[in-house]
């Protein structure tokens, strides 16, 4: 089975800065890949890569088996045409860490947004599946609200409906949670274990241990642009075989 | 709208208490404004009676012209200046603020030259230059440079459209203002907006389209009624060029025919007011067309509507 996402020793940089330094780990189809790691280790910034809102420097980074960012002919890397990535983006969701939706559209016009203008889905069918959408999340009465007039966990799940308008065969969360009200983590990560069980692919980058859990099929640790240690969630998070994840784990846990 | 936020608190399954007296509280006074005012509105009752009773504004004359075809047919065509100088500015402009934000280097100075130079020098000057254009550049010659010549414009005939050189000059000048108006407001919304719409498929035009631009609008529209309604008033110096049809001009000629210029005059200032005043109207609206979504705040009908929401909730939790 070809993996959803395959990386082969990714390095990226900024100028003289290395963010990743060889960064190898693989996620199947259905599979729900937790990522861990202390601020500033490359977490964010390797789900950048993988959707190529950042082009890496090394390596290589398959998603569904098409290399990301570059066209590979004979054994010459070719930049992506801007097209070509746009077009590979758009089966990729991401959630982000301060939601980004866009205030000046409804929740409804958020989801249907791309799906009208992207997908050219015609405008009623995009709407009825906005509906349905909004409906998972348990947004149905937010329809017509502008996000000023939301709570953070109720712009977190029209988030990850607009997100899943677009029938993404992944979707990756860099800290969906982190910028939220304690008290309004749980109805964010319900709608997330929910999309698991539908057998969605998901790779989260998340401080939420128990989410890892109870929800993860794997957990991998990444620690200064490398991943340190990866492997079954209940297994890392309760016998980390690495000092730094035990360390690490000792801090946050 | 207390009542109903009075709702929100209640506990379902409970006695709902009467709700205590409404505050009836004294206003507070302000003797110091009240004072102000009052000397405020007098010097302004004494002005305005000065104005009416002195011999130089000459009413009569002024009502007598007020409507005058030769009056109102060049208030349509500083209108009409106004009004194409500035869609092809803010065209313009758009597209020098896009140039001037692309990574492309050899874009940005282009578009940073251009805002120098057109920013740079009077407008005044400009359109003297544009009124000189047949001068400087006799025929515009079309082909490949040193190579072969496909064909040649004669400047001199395109020239003796002296309105359509006034709109030029105008608007290129225009534009360079626009840019760095629309650059602004690019720049003030925030990179989390083109992130989003990347991430879900878009190009970088169809995101400036839906997700950009229309956020940037907010910033944009207030100064672009400031240049619209400068724009008018500028038509006035068209005469550089010379184009001698506008309203000020006609005010001009009408001050000589009469040797009257001070009802003129008026009669000119009338209807640059009766324009700003329409200008600022449109810009209202615009203004609050381009602030959805922008406040927290929810009109008294929203607010209704989750009252009823939270009532049929307490129905339900109670049952
Ligand atoms: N666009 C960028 N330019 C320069 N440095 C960056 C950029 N993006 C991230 N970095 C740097 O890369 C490092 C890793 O960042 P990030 O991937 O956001 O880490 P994490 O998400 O694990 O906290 C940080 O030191 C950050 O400052
Ligand atoms: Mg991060």
């Amino acid at each position: 089975m070809t993996p959803m996402v395959d990386a082969q020793n990714v390095y990226k940089s900024f100028g003289a800065l290395d963010v990743l330094r060889g960064v190898t780990l693989s996620v199947q189809p259905g599979e729900v890949m937790c990522l861990i790691g202390p601020s500033g280790s490359g977490k964010s910034t390797f789900l950048r890569c993988i959707n190529h809102l950042e082009q890496i420097n090394a390596g290589r980074l398959y998603v569904d088996g098409e290399l990301v960012g570059y066209v590979e002919r004979g054994n010459v890397l070719h930049e992506m045409s801007l097209r070509k990535a746009a077009r590979q983006r758009r089966d990729i969701g991401m959630v982000f860490q301060r939601f980004n939706l866009f205030p000046h559209v409804t929740a409804l016009g958020n989801i249907t947004m791309a799906v009208i203008h992207v997908k050219k889905t015609p405008k009623k069918q995009a709407t009825a599946r906005a509906a349905e959408l909004l409906d998972m999340v348990g947004l149905s009465h937010k329809a017509h609200a502008y996000p000023a007039q939301m709570s953070g966990g109720q712009l977190q799940r029209v988030a990850i409906a607009r997100a899943l308008a677009m029938d993404p065969k992944l979707m990756l969360f860099d800290e969906p949670t982190s910028a939220l009200d304690p008290e309004l983590v749980g109805e964010v990560l319900e709608v997330m274990k929910k999309l698991a069980d539908d057998g969605m692919t998901m790779i989260v980058v998340t401080h939420e241990m128990g989410f890892a859990r109870e929800v993860a099929d794997s957990l991998v640790f990444m620690d200064n642009g490398v991943v340190v240690e990866a492997g079954d969630p209940r297994t890392v998070l309760t016998a980390p075989q690495h000092k730094r994840t035990q360390e690490f784990l000792a801090k946050v846990v | 709208m207390a009542a109903a936020q009075g709702n929100l608190g209640r506990v379902p399954g409970d006695e709902v208490p009467p709700p205590p007296e409404r505050i009836r509280a004294k206003p507070l006074r302000h003797p110091g404004r009240t004072a102000w005012a009052a000397v405020i509105v007098f010097s302004l009752f004494l002005f305005i009676y000065g104005a009416a009773t002195n011999a130089a504004y000459d009413w009569d004359t002024y009502f007598q012209y007020l409507f005058d075809q030769r009056f109102w047919q060049a208030a349509g065509i500083t209108l009409l200046l106004t009004v194409l100088s500035m869609v092809l500015g803010v065209t313009l402009g758009v597209i020098l603020a896009v140039m001037r934000l692309t990574p492309n280097r050899i874009m940005q100075s282009v578009s940073w030259g251009y805002v120098w130079i057109f920013r740079g020098t009077p407008v005044y000057v400009q359109l003297v230059f544009w009124g000189l254009f047949s001068t400087i550049y006799p025929r515009l010659d079309f082909g490949i440079p040193f190579v072969e010549q496909f064909f040649t414009i004669e400047t001199a005939a395109f020239a003796e459209n002296v309105f359509w050189l006034a709109v030029i000059g105008l608007s290129l000048n225009e534009a360079a203002y626009m840019a760095e108006i629309v650059r602004g407001g690019i720049q003030s919304v925030d990179e989390g907006q083109s992130e989003a719409a990347t991430a879900l498929g878009m190009s970088r035009a169809l995101a400036l389209r839906l997700v950009i631009l229309p956020q940037a609008m907010r910033a944009i529209i207030p100064p672009t009624g400031n240049e619209v309604i400068s724009m008018l008033k500028t038509t006035s110096l068209v005469t550089a060029v010379p184009y001698t049809f506008d309203l000020y001009a006609r005010a001009r000629d009408l001050s000589v025919e009469t040797f009257n210029p001070v009802p003129m005059l008026l009669i000119a200032s009338t209807w640059y007011l009766l324009f700003t005043s329409i200008l600022m109207v449109g810009q209202h609206y615009l203004e609050r067309h381009f602030a959805r979504g922008a406040s927290r705040i929810m009109s008294d009908r929203q607010l209704q509507a989750l009252a009823d929401a939270e009532d049929d909730n307490l129905l339900k939790d109670a049952k």
